[in-house]
């Protein structure tokens, strides 16, 4: 069996990112790991609070010998353009959640508004990163 | 410090024009939540996103209207003052010139998508968007 265990965003600072995620979002911390023999690579991983099995990977966006400068350019210009990606969660109460991250100071790109499938907003990270905050409907499928 | 690249500050300006369109929002706002000035504001926002923030303003304000003429029942005037366009000649206009029909023939020929699937909000946004083309004619409609 197959099961998604960590997906991963590209973010401009990892510190910057794991506040965000941990005291804006209310994510905990998996792993914050750095390894001196990788160039002080740093693993470091955030997931919802009651769902264990799956993590966000903030990775930072590394220069040489990973990736030539161009590219890291590149990917950091994609990323601040909020084109690199969406990360889709769901809650209980989209409303609720929505008035406890802005109270937090979390810059919403939609405030929580009907759909077919449930109530749907979205909010940025700050590098850019694009996260929808959806109350799925008793009868929707994803 | 945090590395903050430019284009973070005109997605927050493009974010902007996504949230809050249905306000009499025009680029100055724009510019301000992108922390530039005017002129060069909409020189760098057309670099990074290949469209003016007066078009792409306009644009997001057509998608909405073209949404709501697909999804509800509610008159051209309710729609096009409730995208945040205040004058109903100018809205047609831009609206004929993108989608090649009036409002009201638009929405007799498209049915609503989610009769036919489940399609989250932010594709239909994106995926909505009409081709880019010159709203030079009708510069005074996203400030109206």
């Amino acid at each position: 069996m197959i099961k998604i265990a960590n997906a991963q965003l590209w973010v401009h600072d990892q510190d910057e990112a794991l506040a965000f995620y941990t005291e804006k979002v209310g994510m905990e911390v998996r792993a914050d790991v750095t390894v001196p023999e990788m160039g002080n690579f740093r693993w470091l991983t955030v997931g919802p609070v009651g769902q264990p099995d799956v993590s966000i990977v903030l990775m930072a966006i590394p220069g040489p010998p990973v990736f030539e400068p161009e590219t890291q350019e590149q990917v950091r210009t994609l990323v601040a353009k909020g084109v690199a990606g969406t990360v889709f969660l769901t809650t209980d109460d989209c409303q609720a959640s929505y008035d406890e991250l802005k109270g937090r100071g979390v810059e919403f790109v939609d405030q929580p508004h009907e759909q077919p499938y449930g109530i749907d907003s979205s909010f940025r990270d700050p590098s850019g990163n694009h996260l929808r905050l959806i109350e799925l409907r008793e009868t929707a499928t994803t | 410090m945090a590395f903050v690249p430019p284009a973070r500050h005109l997605l927050r300006a493009k974010d902007l024009a996504d949230a809050r369109y249905f306000e009499p929002l025009d680029v100055d706002d724009m510019a301000d939540a992108a922390g530039l000035s005017r002129a060069h504001f909409s020189r760098e926002f057309k670099r990074a996103f290949g469209e003016s923030p007066h078009g792409y303003l306009l644009t997001r304000r057509l998608e909405r209207a073209a949404a709501l003429l697909r999804s509800t029942d509610r008159s051209v005037v309710d729609i096009c003052l409730s995208v945040g366009l205040q004058s109903v000649g100018s809205f047609t206009t831009s609206f004929k010139r993108t989608y090649g029909m009036s409002p009201t023939a638009y929405r007799t020929e498209f049915p609503p998508a989610a009769e036919q699937a489940r399609v989250p909000a932010c594709v239909v946004r994106v995926y909505g968007l009409p081709q880019r083309s010159t709203f030079r004619e009708d510069s005074a409609t996203a400030r109206g």
